[in-house]
């Protein structure tokens, strides 16, 4: 029986929120009619030039430098040419040999197992208008007009191309995840996938395990979300492996993702007989980076996510409370400002993680709505940690802090919650139960501990929940033994 | 040297719709221009950069701002065919 | 008392400003001539009746106001590959048969702000592409020297009417003669800027890296101030020239003492007509006469530079080409999917030149071919530059030839795309270079047909070029007029 292993390659579009396109002055945000945002150049009429946007050029930088590329000294357009209504030009102009960016890396994690995905490069291009089709069943095969709009055509956007390094579907959605962050992070693009602003092309192909020639790919392109990723990957190495072990080969191809049957589809294989042609745009200049412009990318890096987890990790955040910390930025200030004051890192993520994210998302609330800030975390911290509160007892009062019910102890106290951990009043209300079941008592004298969990039951009602349940369990032992 | 063309993917690469007879025409003509063409071969390249820019200029931007679009009615006017706004055109055979 | 039609700009422009005559008055002179040549010529394919009377209009109330702007009042043409709002751009083509375009081009709004005055837009070889102009899908231009013959190509339309008068000045093309070559042919003065000084935005390109918008002039003293109102970096245009503009026209009356002149060993021998060689060679006297140094000079390189030149023109046409589709604008064949559509609108709105380079372009940048074709060919490219750059150690400035033939016979070359490329064999070198040159007329032939010079300068060089060929003009003596620009010609 073949082991098999899966091996990914991705290809990431990202496009840009510059505020004009890549190479002319109509605007990027465009509203909802068609053909609003189009000039001379975007909709390629005769005579019309392109100009790139500087600041398109300085955000494909920033991904290349986030990812660890470099960026090169020389770096070409080119055009690809090929016909498609929804392309003006009838040529893309992209990049080809001498990309922006080239051998970078991004790390990404699986539940504790980390994996280095390599970058290959990071390029320019443009996007193309779009089209929507007339015709009874609203699909592309069978209508009978189509119509173009172009406010899209000319937009900026960015292709990251990772080396197949990728072996598992749920490294590709850790590595979409992990991309999108960084990007977001960046301010260079809002990366929507439900939007398209962001979008996946998978290469997937298979191999047995302990072989290192690659296997026959098949390419799924266009997948607009994570889920969709993860499922489409898993699918098509499902439905590889099958093939191969009936003894059947794999038609390398173009296919598409069926979300509502769970299925991919073969695709016509025009893209493999088309050929572009690539060749350097004359209409274009090189482009020259230099160290000057390096180190002003490098300086303008903000903390990505994997340096926020490796510092909300040092602070003492476990790795799934720095993984929610990395993508909300209010949580994370509330856990470093929380910590700095004390307060007990593994209590706060549980808390963050747990009741507030429930919170937050039931209300539909940001956390500066609620009543929660640093000081109420750091004062509940200090209340559990004096088992002022027991763990339960500490997430009510939580959920009334975050509903604006005052600050922690004016709370606990309103609501009766403080624990008992008065040793006196505890010895009285062990006394008290011990007195009601002494064949518990000499149960426990005998060697048979389970009765302990009851007995300490029987106190927690008796005091309203309140008492100190390790301070309970350890007298009744104590009693129990002395 | 003669060059030998395959002129009917040539003419499908650029979408141009030619006849047979056509066809053949342009391919005489093509093969012809290209062994006169063919002379830059014999010289001596080894080592030589290819000039796409006859000026030694490198980064031409232009800053990130909106300078303003068409009018609808104007990048419609020379359209054949329009509704609604939109550029029509019949339907594409093909789907990438 | 001068017919208005036949004065030079500069004569226009002091006759304006002294109040001799107005703008109207010259758009009038402009129109008359016009109705009478156009049917032997056929140069005009649209004219602006009412766009230049509004501009000639505005022309005379601002120089009554004292405004000295170089051009102003000034009726010229624009060759129809210029695109100008609201006003019919064909290139030549069927495929943009009654186009009016939503934009004008650099070069065109540059004019209209120098306050010239835009008569019509002058045919052309579609798209460019020729040497005749006889690939036009709207009839051919009549040489007005000999109407059988061509006036040259690609802008054989501007050449013309400079030539006979329906215009003071004309803005042509030039990508691998196209100026010049015309310019030759008809007895005028032509200029091929160096490459990124004009703008190209709005120029229907061809080949974006050979292309470059130019004037056509009576004299030299004209074509400078043409240049010069054009002339100037463009933010809409990434390849065009962001440093100081040459001074163009200061050295105009400077001379040519010390110059030194390379006359290219290649271009003046075989392949060139032998009357041409003589004109050629009795100007380089006047020029050594005028205290010039001449140095016979080779440029090895120029042995390749038509076959580098047909493909890599043709490559990036073959993609410049690409947007004619009859999506957004221009002709549109029916087909019932879209790519039918479109193969069919570019088989029917294509004629066969553009159609044969456009497939040869597609041809040389196809898998497979690329390195061979279109990268070797690049390469060539820059070993041509390299020539030049050694050969301007040596001189100032390059000549030749600008054409190795006259006038040609209507229909005399279409047989065999061949017989036309090699029309271009003295001036596409400087295309590939980058470089500028301009055509001074020196002579005449046997059969009466004008012989073109051609002067050459390094990039930025503009300024001892136009010192060149001002001289060259002084000492040529040539101030013959064809037979068609005068007052006397009858319309049909």
């Amino acid at each position: 029986m073949t082991e098999w292993e899966a091996v990914i390659g991705l290809e990431t579009h990202v496009e840009l929120q510059t505020k004009s396109k890549m190479f002319c002055g109509c605007p990027v945000d465009f509203g909802d009619e068609p053909n609003t945002a189009v000039c001379p150049v975007c909709l390629a009429m005769p005579g019309a030039l392109p100009v790139p946007n500087e600041q398109a050029i300085e955000g494909i930088l920033s991904i290349g430098d986030a990812l660890d590329c470099t960026l090169t000294e020389r770096s070409l357009f080119y055009r690809k040419n090929y016909f498609y209504p929804d392309l003006p030009k009838n040529y893309q102009i992209s990049q080809y040999t001498f990309p922006l960016c080239v051998d970078g890396r991004l790390d990404v994690d699986v539940d504790g197992e980390p994996t280095t995905v390599g970058i290959t490069r990071v390029h320019m291009e443009e996007d193309t208008g779009k089209s929507t089709h007339l015709g009874e069943s609203g699909r592309i095969h069978g209508a009978e007009n189509t119509l173009l709009d172009f406010n899209r055509a000319g937009v900026p956007l960015v292709e990251v191309v990772s080396e197949p390094d990728i072996r598992s579907p749920e490294q590709a959605r850790a590595y979409g995840v992990e991309l999108q962050r960084i990007v977001r992070v960046l301010g260079v693009s809002d990366a929507r996938l439900e939007e398209g602003s962001m979008r996946f092309d998978a290469n997937i192909s298979v191999r047995p395990v302990g072989t290192t020639e690659l296997g026959t790919r098949t390419e799924v392109k266009n997948v607009n979300s994570l889920r969709s990723l993860q499922r489409t990957i898993a699918y098509e190495i499902e439905r590889q492996i099958e093939i191969l072990e009936a003894g059947g080969s794999i038609h390398q191809e173009t296919r598409h993702w069926d979300e509502a049957k769970g299925v991919t589809r073969s695709g016509r294989t025009k893209e493999e007989s088309e050929d572009y042609r690539y060749f350097q745009d004359p209409d274009l200049l090189p482009l020259s980076i230099d160290d000057a412009w390096r180190a002003r990318v490098a300086a303008r890096r903000p903390e990505l996510p994997a340096g926020k987890r490796d510092r909300y990790a040092g602070l003492g955040a476990d790795r799934r409370t720095a993984e929610l910390l990395v993508d909300a930025g209010d949580l994370a200030g509330l856990f470093e400002d929380a910590v700095a004051e004390g307060a007990d890192p593994r209590n706060v993520g549980i808390w963050l993680t747990g009741e507030v994210v429930r919170y937050l998302r039931s209300e539909s609330v940001d956390v500066a709505e609620t009543g929660l800030t640093a000081a109420s975390l750091v004062e509940l911290a200090a209340m559990v940690g004096d088992a002022d509160l027991s763990a339960t007892a500490a997430k009510d009062v939580l959920a009334a802090v975050l509903a604006g019910e005052g600050e922690p102890r004016d709370v606990a106290e309103a609501r009766d919650l403080l624990q008992i951990s008065d040793a006196s009043a505890i010895e009285a209300e062990v006394a008290a139960v011990l007195d009601q079941h002494p064949e518990a008592l000499e149960k426990i004298r005998s060697g048979d501990a389970k009765p302990i969990g009851f007995l300490v039951g029987q106190v927690m009602r008796a005091t309203g929940g309140r008492a100190d349940p390790r301070m309970v369990q350890d007298l009744i032992r104590r009693t129990a033994s002395g | 040297m003669p060059v030998e063309i395959d002129i009917a993917r040539v003419a499908h690469l650029a979408r141009i719709a030619l006849t047979d007879e056509e066809l053949a025409a342009y391919a005489a003509q093509l093969e012809n221009i290209l062994e006169h063409a063919e002379r830059v071969q014999a010289l001596p390249t080894e080592g030589v950069e290819p000039t796409s820019h006859p000026l030694p200029v490198v980064n031409a931007f232009r800053p990130d701002e909106v300078t303003g679009s068409l009018d609808r009615d104007d990048a419609l006017a020379g359209a054949p065919e329009v509704e609604n706004g939109y550029f029509r055109v019949p339907r594409i055979l093909d789907e990438s | 008392m001068t017919d208005l039609a036949d004065l030079t700009i500069a004569q226009a422009t002091a006759g304006l400003r002294s109040g001799e005559f107005t703008a109207i008055d010259l758009l009038d002179a402009v129109e008359r001539r016009a109705a009478v040549t156009e049917a032997h010529l056929h140069a005009y394919l649209t004219l602006d009746r009412e766009g230049a009377r509004s501009a000639a209009l505005a022309a005379d109330e601002a120089i009554t106001s004292g405004d000295r702007r170089p051009l102003l009042g000034i009726p010229i043409a624009v060759k129809d590959n210029m695109v100008t709002k609201g006003v019919e751009t064909t290139a030549g083509s069927q495929i943009l048969a009654g186009w009016k375009p939503p934009y004008s081009g650099t070069a065109v709004l540059r004019l209209e702000e120098a306050g010239a005055v835009i008569v019509g837009k002058t045919n052309l070889d579609e798209f460019a592409m020729g040497s005749s102009t006889e690939n036009s899908a709207y009839g051919p231009t009549r040489n007005p020297w000999n109407t059988d013959t061509v006036p040259g190509g690609s802008s054989g339309g501007s050449a013309a009417v400079v030539a006979v008068g329906s215009a003071l000045g004309a803005f042509g093309s030039d990508t691998g003669g196209s100026i010049r070559q015309p310019a030759s042919l008809t007895g005028t003065v032509g200029a091929k800027p160096t490459y990124g000084l004009v703008s190209r935005y709005g120029l229907i390109a061809f080949a974006s890296s050979l292309d470059q918008i130019g004037p056509i002039a009576r004299t030299v003293p004209d074509a400078a101030m043409l240049l010069e109102a054009v002339t100037g970096w463009d933010p809409l245009d990434a390849t065009s020239y962001h440093g100081d503009v040459p001074a163009i026209s200061r050295s105009l009356d400077t001379g040519v003492a010390g110059i030194r002149v390379g006359v290219v060993s290649e271009l003046t021998g075989e392949g060139i007509d032998p009357e041409v060689l003589a004109a050629t060679t009795a100007a380089v006297g006047r020029l050594a006469d005028a205290g010039a140094e001449i140095v016979e000079l080779s440029l090895p390189a120029i042995e390749y530079a038509l076959s580098a030149y047909y493909l890599i023109a043709p490559a990036e046409c073959s993609a410049n080409l690409a947007r004619f589709d009859g999506v957004r604008y221009g002709l549109r064949v029916d087909g019932s999917t879209t790519e039918e559509m479109m193969a069919r609108t570019r088989a029917e709105g294509f004629g066969p030149e553009v159609t044969r380079r456009i497939l040869l372009g597609t041809y040389a940048l196809s898998a497979g071919y690329y390195d061979a074709f279109y990268g070797q060919a690049q390469r060539v490219r820059t070993l041509l530059r390299r020539d030049f750059a050694a050969a301007y150690e040596r001189v100032d400035v390059l000549v030749s030839p600008t054409s190795p033939t006259t006038a040609f016979e209507i229909g005399s070359k279409t047989t065999d795309p061949l017989t036309m490329y090699l029309a271009d064999i003295c001036t596409i070198a400087t295309n590939l270079a980058g470089d500028p040159a301009i055509s001074v007329p020196v002579g005449l032939d046997a059969g009466g047909l004008p012989i073109g010079f051609q002067i050459m300068a390094p990039a930025l060089g503009e300024e001892v070029m136009f010192q060149v060929a001002a001289e060259v003009e002084r000492r040529a003596g040539f101030d013959t007029r064809p037979r068609l620009a005068t007052s006397e010609v009858v319309a049909p």
